[in-house]
């Protein structure tokens, strides 16, 4: 087998990392995505502009950068923060930025994943749903909701496959996840194809493994649909 | 692990000085970020329609190899791709001989050629998510009229499928956008990488990143409004 020169406790703690870091942008994403595709499709103008900056700007800006920013541009913010509630040494830790960094742009590509399945739902669902007199609300968790899911899952399914993978950014500001264990085994065993060639395994096992439950979700939300 | 919710008031002075300085190196990384971006997409997207329509099909053999390739392509970070091509290539005597050594050493089209890979096989996914998401009355109706599956693909289920998939892959296009930073990471002098260079030197973060932030923006607003643009063009009704 591979030799990892005694690496593999190390790895799978950085696995374990990424998996923690992954569904709390995740959660949060989701959020933010839903909230922006209901902001971008509602009939408040200002919440139909609100929900475009926010897709639009931190859609914009490489996660990179937002991870970047998070970690290193709040530092002052967190301190005025910190000296006004009394806790002095107030400061983001690299997964707490790295969460609300990832989670962010999670939740601006969801917006459009949202936005694009809530369109694609037939206008007469809704109204059927009305005429039958059921509230607003009854409407969107009944009826719109079942078939956005369906209609979301795929793309869905890539943007968290892009989120596990994003993960690794935050290796740039020290989080030990998997990226940054790797590089760390790299400079020590100066193999840099065998360590990127594990990781790059890892990751895809962490594919397989989403891949079966996206698989299973889809199936499950697509029973009873007609294909050609 | 402390999970701490933020809310900026940023009451600060953006030293704007230093912004208008380095705006011009700042451009020359725009520049550079513009044509990798440009070279992948294309290649990308050439790759792409194969690859999507054979994963789309009804054939199990067809349906291997692009299942294989989507796989590992969507699989593994471009941070990893990068550096296994860039870094890991490299360790080898018999590619450091060959004669694509040339081009293999050179961040730039390690840069393209790997961005180039990981961009077809997610285009090529939301294409094959597309195709099975036209409608199936449709394609029914086009078999009904006498049409061949060729003919019905061609005039029915690819221009659906266009359309349909066109959000998504507006999405993957900007999204290309944002993995070209990453080739700041294997030397090349993108806009990210002149970004972190830049405050090396001058220790602004936040205002240097902001730049590089609103750098970032002004492209993919571009991008977003082309493709908003295309999308109302090609819009069907209901």
């Amino acid at each position: 087998m591979i030799d990892l020169h005694g690496f593999t406790p190390a790895l799978i703690f950085g696995t374990l990392m990424t998996i923690k870091m992954a569904f709390s942008a995740l959660a949060l994403g989701l959020l933010l995505g839903m909230a922006g595709a209901l902001a971008k499709t509602s009939s408040s103008s200002f919440l139909r502009w609100l929900g475009n900056c926010y897709s639009s700007v931190v859609r914009g800006v490489p996660e990179l950068l937002w991870v970047l920013l998070m970690y290193f541009g709040t530092v002052n913010a967190m301190r005025t923060l910190g000296a006004a509630l009394g806790m002095p040494d107030l400061a983001l830790s690299p997964f707490a930025a790295g969460t609300l960094a990832l989670g962010m742009c999670f939740g601006a590509y969801a917006t459009e994943v949202f936005r694009g399945a809530l369109i694609a739902i037939p206008v007469g669902q809704g109204e059927a749903g009305r005429a039958l007199g059921m509230g607003r609300v009854r409407v969107f968790f009944s009826i719109l909701l079942p078939q956005m899911w369906r209609i979301a899952l795929p793309a869905l399914g890539n943007l968290f496959m892009i989120l596990m993978k994003d993960t690794a950014l935050v290796s740039v500001i020290g989080m030990g996840e998997l990226m940054r264990t790797t590089q760390r085994a790299v400079t020590v065993t100066r193999e840099p194809f065998t360590f990127y060639l594990t990781a790059a395994l890892i990751y895809l096992m962490l594919t397989v493994i989403s891949m079966i439950g996206l698989h299973w979700l889809e199936r499950r939300a697509s029973r009873g649909l007609a294909r050609a | 692990m402390h999970l701490v919710v933020w809310r900026a008031h940023e009451d600060r002075f953006l030293n704007w000085d230093v912004i208008f300085h380095w705006l011009p190196k700042l451009l020359d990384g725009a520049g550079l970020t513009l044509q990798l971006v440009a070279f992948s997409v294309a290649t990308g997207l050439l790759l792409a329609f194969p690859l999507g329509m054979a994963r789309a099909s009804s054939h199990a053999w067809l349906r291997a190899f692009p299942y294989l390739y989507i796989f590992v392509f969507r699989g593994t970070p471009l941070l990893v791709q990068l550096f296994i091509i860039y870094y890991g290539l490299a360790q080898f005597e018999w590619v450091r001989h060959g004669p694509l050594w040339p081009y293999l050493r050179e961040p730039y089209w390690c840069a393209v050629i790997t961005m180039s890979l990981h961009t077809a096989a997610y285009v090529a996914e939301i294409l094959r998510g597309a195709i099975q998401a036209v409608p199936a009355g449709e394609i029914e109706a086009a078999y009904a009229l006498g049409m061949s599956k060729r003919k019905a693909l061609q005039h029915i289920v690819l221009p659906r499928a266009v359309r349909i998939g066109l959000p998504a892959y507006s999405n993957e296009v900007i999204l290309m956008l944002k993995g070209s930073a990453l080739a700041s990471t294997i030397t090349l002098m993108d806009l990210t990488g002149m970004a972190r260079t830049i405050i090396a030197r001058t220790y602004l973060p936040v205002e240097i990143f902001f730049a590089a932030g609103m750098l970032y923006l002004a492209m993919s607003y571009i991008l977003i409004t082309v493709f908003r643009l295309l999308e109302r063009k090609l819009q069907s009704n209901g």
